[in-house]
C-alpha cells in the first residue's frame, strides 16, 4: 500500500535526481521541495545533504538563514502583508493593525481559527499603488481595511 | 478586420484587477460578436491609470483607465471606436507624464507583447547583439566604458571597468550574473524589464558574455517576483529556439547560455558576494573583499555582477552607440534613469529621465504631490539604506555626486513620498529593525548594532534619557558605517541620521524638558 508518506519520498527523490549535476543544486532543491510538500520537513534533510555529499548542518543552515523556507506546514491560507516603507507611507501599518485584530493574531501567528496564516513580507515591488498584500498566490494592490474584510471572507467562503 | 485592444501582464497591473479586465472585455466582445484581438502587453508604467486598456486607432494607440471588469460594459462602445470617455486619456503617446520622459531603457515596455520576438525585433530588439556579433570583446567593452553607464543597482561603479577587469582575466570559466534581487522598497524598474521586456534583459547578458569571454549566465531573481521568474524562463526558451542564445548564437559560432535562479527572501543577497553564496547554494553570507567578484566570483572564477537595468541598458548602447547614450545627464553621471515615483504620491509611476533633473520635478511635476493631499514632508530616496530628504533639500538634482555631497544615495532609483503625518524616530526605528532582521551575522556592527540600535530608539521613543540616548545612537551610527562589511550595516546609518539630523523635532529636540 502507498502511503502518503511514501509518496512524499518519492517525490524527493525526483526533485533530487533533477537536481543532481547542477551546481548550485542547493537553493532549486529546497525550493521544489517546499512547492511540492508545502513545507521543508525534518527527514528530507538527511536525505537532501546525503545526495550533495553536505553535512545535515550546513543544509539546516541554509534552511534557517531565509525567510522564505519553512520547516512546518503552512496554514491552509496564508495572508502576507507589505511591512516596507512605500507600503508604510500608504498606510500598511493601519492595515496590519487591523488584520491583526479582524484575525486575532499578531504577524507570524495564525488566525484563532488556524486557518489563516499572518505572515509580514518586505516588498512585492508594486510600491505606487500600496498598501499591497499576498493572499495565497495572487497579490492584491491598494488594499484598505474594508477591502481587506472582502478577501478574506471570499477565500473562506471558497473553502 | 479585428480591433487590437491592448491590457497589461505586469504584475502591478495584476494586482489592480488587470485579468479581471481582460476577461470582462473578451466577454463583451463576444456578447456583442465584435472580434477582438487582446493582446497583454508590458505596463506604461502609469500605475494610478491601471489597469490601462489601449485601443489601436489609425492615429496610434488610445488610453483609457483604470478599466475595472465592471467598467467594461459601459466602456466598450467607445473603447472600440477610440472615442471620448470619462476614463479616456487620449492617445497614450500625448499623456504629459510619458510624453516628457526620456526612454531609452524603457523605450519598448508597455509598448509590446513582452513575449514576442517578432515584437521585440520590430522595436528595434536584437540590433545591439547584432553589432556587438561583429566586433571583437574589448571593442564592445570600450563601447560599454565610453558610454559613461555605471552600476544602476546603487553602488555606480563604472560598468565597462567592471567588464575590462573580468575580460583581462585569465580562466576556463568566466560567468555573468544579474542581480535581479531587487529588495528596496519603493524600486520595481528591475521587475519591470523582467516581466514586461525580458528579451532586453537577455540581449543585454549576451553581450557581456560576448565582451568578457563568458559562456553562461546567471539570473538572480527574488521569490517576491514569482511573475519575473516565469516570463523569464519563457523569454530564454523562445531566444534558444530561435537562435538567439545558445551554442551558436545566430550562426556566430559564439556560445551564451543562461539560467534564472529563484533566491529565498533575503534581503542581504541583493549584496553581490552574499548573491553569489546563495547561487553556490549556501547561506547568503557577505564575503570580505578582495579578492573582487570580477577576479574570483562565481564557483571562484572571473564573474560580471550587474544589475538588471546596467545589463538592460546595454543593448541601446550597442544598437545607437556610446555617444548618444553619454549624450543625456550630467557631469559623471551619464545617460537616463528609470526613477520609481513610490509611497504617498498621487501619480505613482516609473518615469525614465536623464540624471539633472530634480527631487522637487519627480515629486511634484511628475508626482502631483502626495496622493493623500497634505504636504509632502520626508523623501527616502534609494532604498531602505537610503536617507531620509527634507523639503529644504528637494531642489538637489538627481546625480550620483550631488546625492553623495548631501550625505544620500541615488540607489537603484526609488523614490519614496511621506507626508506629514510620519514619525521619524519610527522610520529610524524601522531601519534598524530591518537591518536586525536581515543583515547576514557576520558582521558584529551589523549583527549587534542593529539589535543596539532599535534598543536606544525605543528608548527615545520613551523618553528615557534622551540626550544620553541621542548620544548613543550617533556613536552607534559611527561604528556601523566604519566597521561593517558591506552596505547593509554600513548603510543603515543614512536613514537614520539623517531623520535625526533633519526632523530633530520628532526626536524630542524641541521638549520643554531639555
Amino acid at each position: 500500500m502507498t502511503t502518503e508518506q511514501d509518496l512524499a519520498h518519492a517525490s524527493l527523490q525526483a526533485i533530487l535526481q533533477t537536481h543532481q549535476n547542477q551546481p548550485g543544486a542547493l537553493l532549486p532543491i529546497l525550493h521544489d521541495v517546499q512547492d511540492t510538500l508545502g513545507f521543508i520537513p525534518d527527514w528530507a534533510v538527511a536525505d537532501i545533504a546525503k545526495a550533495l555529499s553536505q553535512s545535515r548542518a550546513e543544509v539546516h543552515g541554509v534552511i534557517t538563514f531565509y525567510h522564505h523556507f519553512r520547516t512546518t506546514p503552512p496554514a491552509q491560507h496564508t495572508l502576507q502583508i507589505c511591512q516596507a516603507e512605500a507600503c508604510q507611507a500608504r498606510g500598511s501599518r493601519e492595515l496590519t493593525a487591523h488584520a491583526e485584530q479582524v484575525l486575532g493574531c499578531s504577524l507570524h501567528g495564525r488566525s484563532a481559527d488556524q486557518s489563516i496564516g499572518l505572515e509580514p513580507v518586505y516588498c512585492l515591488g508594486l510600491c505606487s499603488s500600496g498598501p499591497n498584500i499576498q493572499l495565497n498566490d495572487k497579490m492584491v494592490s491598494r488594499v484598505d481595511a474594508a477591502k481587506l474584510d472582502r478577501l478574506l471572507a471570499n477565500v473562506k467562503e471558497a473553502q | 478586420m479585428s480591433i487590437r485592444l491592448f491590457v497589461p501582464r505586469d504584475s502591478a497591473a495584476l494586482a489592480l484587477g488587470a485579468d479581471d479586465t481582460a476577461v470582462a472585455l473578451a466577454a463583451e466582445a463576444a456578447r456583442r460578436g465584435v472580434d477582438i484581438e487582446l493582446v497583454r502587453n508590458g505596463s506604461r508604467g502609469l500605475f494610478w491609470l491601471e489597469p490601462l486598456v489601449e485601443v489601436e486607432t489609425a492615429q496610434g494607440r488610445v488610453a483609457y483607465g483604470p478599466v475595472e471588469a465592471d467598467d467594461v460594459a459601459a466602456l466598450f462602445d467607445a473603447l472600440i471606436h477610440g472615442a471620448e470617455h470619462p476614463l479616456g486619456h487620449g492617445l497614450t503617446e500625448d499623456i504629459p507624464y510619458l510624453k516628457n520622459q526620456e526612454r531609452l531603457t524603457f523605450a519598448r515596455v508597455g509598448i509590446t507583447d513582452p513575449l514576442s520576438l517578432a515584437d521585440y525585433q520590430a522595436h528595434e530588439g536584437f540590433a545591439g547583439l547584432k553589432r556587438a556579433l561583429s566586433m571583437d570583446g574589448a571593442a564592445i567593452v570600450q563601447e560599454v566604458l565610453d558610454s559613461g553607464l555605471r552600476g544602476r543597482g546603487g553602488a555606480a561603479f563604472p560598468t565597462g571597468i567592471k567588464w575590462r577587469t573580468v575580460a583581462l582575466a585569465e580562466a576556463a570559466q568566466k560567468y555573468v550574473v544579474c542581480n535581479a534581487d531587487e529588495g528596496d522598497s519603493g524600486t520595481y524598474s528591475d521587475r519591470m524589464v523582467m516581466e514586461d521586456d525580458p528579451f532586453m534583459l537577455i540581449e543585454g547578458m549576451t553581450i557581456a558574455g560576448l565582451a568578457v569571454g563568458a559562456t553562461q549566465g546567471y539570473i538572480y531573481v527574488r521569490s517576491e517576483y514569482p511573475h519575473s521568474f516565469d516570463v523569464l524562463n519563457q523569454a530564454i526558451r523562445l531566444a534558444e529556439d530561435a537562435g538567439f542564445l545558445g551554442e551558436n548564437i545566430l550562426a556566430s559560432g559564439k556560445c551564451f547560455k543562461l539560467d534564472v535562479r529563484k533566491a529565498a527572501g533575503a534581503y542581504v543577497c541583493g549584496e553581490e558576494t552574499a548573491m553569489l553564496e546563495s547561487l553556490e547554494g549556501k547561506r547568503g553570507v557577505v564575503r570580505a573583499k578582495p579578492p573582487l567578484p570580477a577576479l574570483s566570483g562565481l564557483f571562484g572564477q572571473p564573474t560580471v555582477i550587474n544589475n538588471v537595468i546596467s545589463l538592460a541598458s546595454v543593448p541601446v548602447i550597442l544598437a545607437r552607440g556610446a555617444a548618444f547614450y553619454a549624450d543625456y545627464g550630467m557631469g559623471r553621471s551619464k545617460g537616463t534613469l528609470p526613477f520609481q515615483l513610490a509611497g504617498n504620491l498621487k501619480y505613482g509611476g516609473l518615469v525614465e529621465k536623464a540624471f539633472g533633473l530634480t527631487l522637487r520635478e519627480l515629486l511634484h511635476d511628475f508626482g502631483g504631490g502626495s496622493a493623500s493631499g497634505r504636504p509632502i514632508r520626508a523623501v527616502q530616496v534609494g532604498g531602505p539604506l537610503g536617507a531620509y530628504l527634507p523639503e529644504s533639500q528637494f531642489d538637489t538634482p538627481l546625480d550620483y555626486e550631488a546625492f553623495a555631497a548631501l550625505g544620500a544615495v541615488v540607489g537603484h532609483g526609488g523614490i519614496v513620498a511621506f507626508d506629514d503625518t510620519v514619525d521619524m524616530v519610527e522610520q529610524a526605528r524601522y531601519a534598524m529593525e530591518f537591518c536586525a532582521i536581515e543583515s547576514c551575522g557576520k558582521c558584529t556592527p551589523c549583527r549587534i548594532g542593529s539589535t543596539r540600535g532599535v534598543e536606544v530608539i525605543q528608548r527615545i521613543q520613551k523618553d528615557e534619557k534622551r540626550p544620553q540616548q541621542i548620544a548613543l545612537l550617533r556613536d552607534l551610527c559611527d561604528t556601523m558605517l566604519h566597521g561593517s562589511l558591506c552596505a547593509m550595516g554600513g548603510m543603515t546609518p543614512y536613514p537614520v541620521l539623517s531623520a535625526l539630523n533633519h526632523f530633530p523635532e520628532d526626536f524630542g529636540a524641541n521638549d520643554a524638558a531639555e
